[in-house]
């Protein structure tokens, strides 16, 4: 009990099934410590938004325990939301009022008022950079302009944890730099901790300190992102053959050939780990040429958060946006 | 306590504050009471002086008609706020926050009763400029502004309840347009009770507008009938209560479905 108070977030074995027998989350645990940025990486459907939602005490698992700052969100949930600030994927603020006044009332749900909510309110508008639409009704916002002002009404109350559920996605790439830099001044600021979700693998690189790759409701690797990469010995080789081959065939081909190891078939795509990736690409395409199964196009790169991707959940990350099996939420 | 009416009193301030942000639509809310008082009051005039119709004149008697139908009408939309704020995640955002859940619930209690409240007496200034007068005096128009407020609250919980299950705006379009009208014909909105033929005076006695058209008749009349109003207001008000405990019920299910 001593450990969990110094967490800033602590899961354990979260289990939510929604109606219908869609599995959510199938046992997920994760620890957030004081002061970090903590990824929550996986494709729609892994169970991220689920995981916030039961964390922000919106919806009960089924089953497992979780506490923010050592508070329980069952036990103590008036307790947690105090302590917590959330950004949903979902803006929430108020289109016909202005920015200003939903930061205003967002203070007073937190039981801010007088002049401390005032100064506090224009200290979010100045370093949002919402001064001057302060007054303006936010449904005249550029979308980069309201998220960043949904991230103001996150930190209104100074929150020890801040839940960030797809920060950037729908954001245009210049919105999504600026909010990027915002996130990173954030983390570097007082001890707040933040639980970033998202399915972009650069974002999860760039922003997160520590991450989990999230896949079918349970966490399926947990480390640093330079720590998951570096598990991973030795260079991303991609081959896409230009007929789908006879996988044993094509398996056991590229298996046959030195410091080739962690071979997957993946439709077209053939994918696997060398040691040097420049001298084995040659020798692979030549033998599988004379199998009969040209190559169209080839890849050769460092390890990236995509290849851990592939490791732990056993497919790559580009295509899991399409349904899966028992993956609807 | 205290920190549940602050919370009400915040909530509630929102809502109000949205609703002056668009005076347009206020306007636009009393275009329809206009259209009866004055057209349809005007053109129907001379029902009044059918035998047995007994009022003095028929605008008199429209005002207490016009001014329910209209609360049924306004309160009936209620719901569709309610779906805006689940979709733009507004609700989701309060439950996250440590305001009390109650006060959610409150404050449109709440912001419907001022609104209604204020269209009502905004209908009776119109009635009075369309030459009605109200023998009940203050205390008349008074019990006839509670009576479509409480009516009010019972439709605009049963759509705030559709709102929170259904969630579709064609659902609650539907539910406004199939049983407005139906509502105010068979009660005794535009025709004297002795007039109208056996059935619907028959409906009439279930229909929740007509108990409002009761209570607030027997006391706009210069000698008021107190256990009438008492009774007929009795049965809106308990049906109200009702409404609204199940609109409670409704937000509990949709915490469970978030």
């Amino acid at each position: 009990m001593k450990q969990a108070a110094e967490h800033a977030v602590e899961a354990d074995s979260l289990v939510k099934t929604y109606p219908g027998g869609v599995t959510a989350l199938a046992g997920l645990s994760i620890t957030v410590r004081p002061g970090e940025v903590f990824g929550l990486l996986g494709p729609n459907g892994a169970g991220k938004s689920t995981t916030v939602n039961i964390l922000t005490t919106l919806v009960r698992p089924d089953s497992g325990t979780a506490s923010i700052a050592g508070h329980g969100i069952l036990s103590r949930p008036d307790q947690v939301r105090r302590l917590i600030g959330v950004v949903s994927q979902r803006s929430g603020a108020d289109p016909s009022a202005s920015g200003r006044d939903n930061l205003l009332l967002q203070g007073r749900l937190y039981g801010m008022g007088g002049p401390a909510l005032t100064r506090r309110v224009e200290e979010l508008l100045g370093r949002f950079d919402l001064g001057e639409a302060a007054g303006r009704p936010v449904r005249t916002y550029s979308g980069g302009m309201q998220r960043r002002l949904d991230v103001a009404l996150g930190l209104v109350h100074r929150p020890r944890v801040l839940f960030l559920d797809e920060p950037t996605t729908g954001l245009d790439p210049e919105a999504r730099a600026a909010m990027w830099e915002e996130i990173a001044r954030l983390a570097a600021g007082d001890s707040l901790a933040i639980l970033l979700t998202t399915h972009y693998l650069d974002e999860a690189d760039r922003l997160a300190s520590r991450l989990a790759i999230v896949d079918r409701g349970r966490v399926v690797a947990e480390g640093t992102p330079d720590g998951l990469k570096a598990e991973l010995r030795g260079d991303a080789v991609h081959l896409e053959l230009s007929e789908p081959p006879d996988e044993q065939e094509a398996r056991s081909l590229v298996e046959m050939l030195p410091g080739v190891r962690e071979i997957t078939l993946d439709g077209r795509r053939l994918s696997a780990r060398a040691d040097d990736g420049a001298a084995a690409v040659p020798v692979a395409i030549a033998a599988l040429d004379q199998a009969g199964m040209p190559v169209a196009a080839v890849t050769v790169a460092r390890p990236s958060l995509d290849d851990v991707y592939l490791r732990y959940a056993g497919r790559r990350f580009a295509q899991t946006d399409e349904p899966v099996a028992g993956g609807a939420r | 306590m205290s920190a549940l009416l602050v919370d009400t009193w915040w909530m509630t301030h929102r809502r109000l504050k949205a609703q002056l942000r668009q005076p347009g639509l206020v306007v636009m809310t009393l275009v329809q009471p206009a259209i009866w008082l004055f057209l349809f009051g005007g053109l129907f005039r001379k029902v009044a002086e059918l035998p047995g119709f007994g009022a003095a004149s028929y605008v008199d008697y429209l005002v207490p008609g016009v001014v329910v139908m209209s609360a049924v009408s306004s309160s009936m939309w209620s719901g569709m706020g309610v779906i805006e704020e689940i979709e733009r995640g507004t609700l989701n955002r309060f439950l996250v926050s440590p305001v009390r859940r109650s006060a959610i619930l409150n404050a449109g209690v709440v912001e419907q009763a001022v609104t209604t409240a204020i269209q009502s007496v905004v209908i009776v200034g119109l009635g009075r400029l369309a030459g009605a007068s109200y023998p009940g005096g203050f205390v008349g128009v008074a019990v006839l502004v509670v009576a479509s407020v409480l009516l009010g609250a019972v439709f605009s919980a049963l759509s705030n309840t559709m709102g929170l299950l259904v969630r579709q705006r064609e659902t609650i379009i539907g539910l406004s347009v199939a049983l407005l009208l139906p509502l105010t014909f068979l009660s005794t909105a535009f025709m004297a009770p002795a007039l109208m033929p056996d059935w619907i005076k028959a409906v009439a006695s279930f229909n929740p507008l007509n108990w409002s058209l009761d209570t607030a008749r027997a006391a706009l009349t210069a000698d008021p009938d107190w256990s009438v109003v008492a009774v007929h207001g009795g049965w809106l008000l308990a049906l109200a209560a009702v409404m609204i405990a199940t609109s409670t019920l409704s937000f509990r299910s949709y915490q469970k479905s978030v």
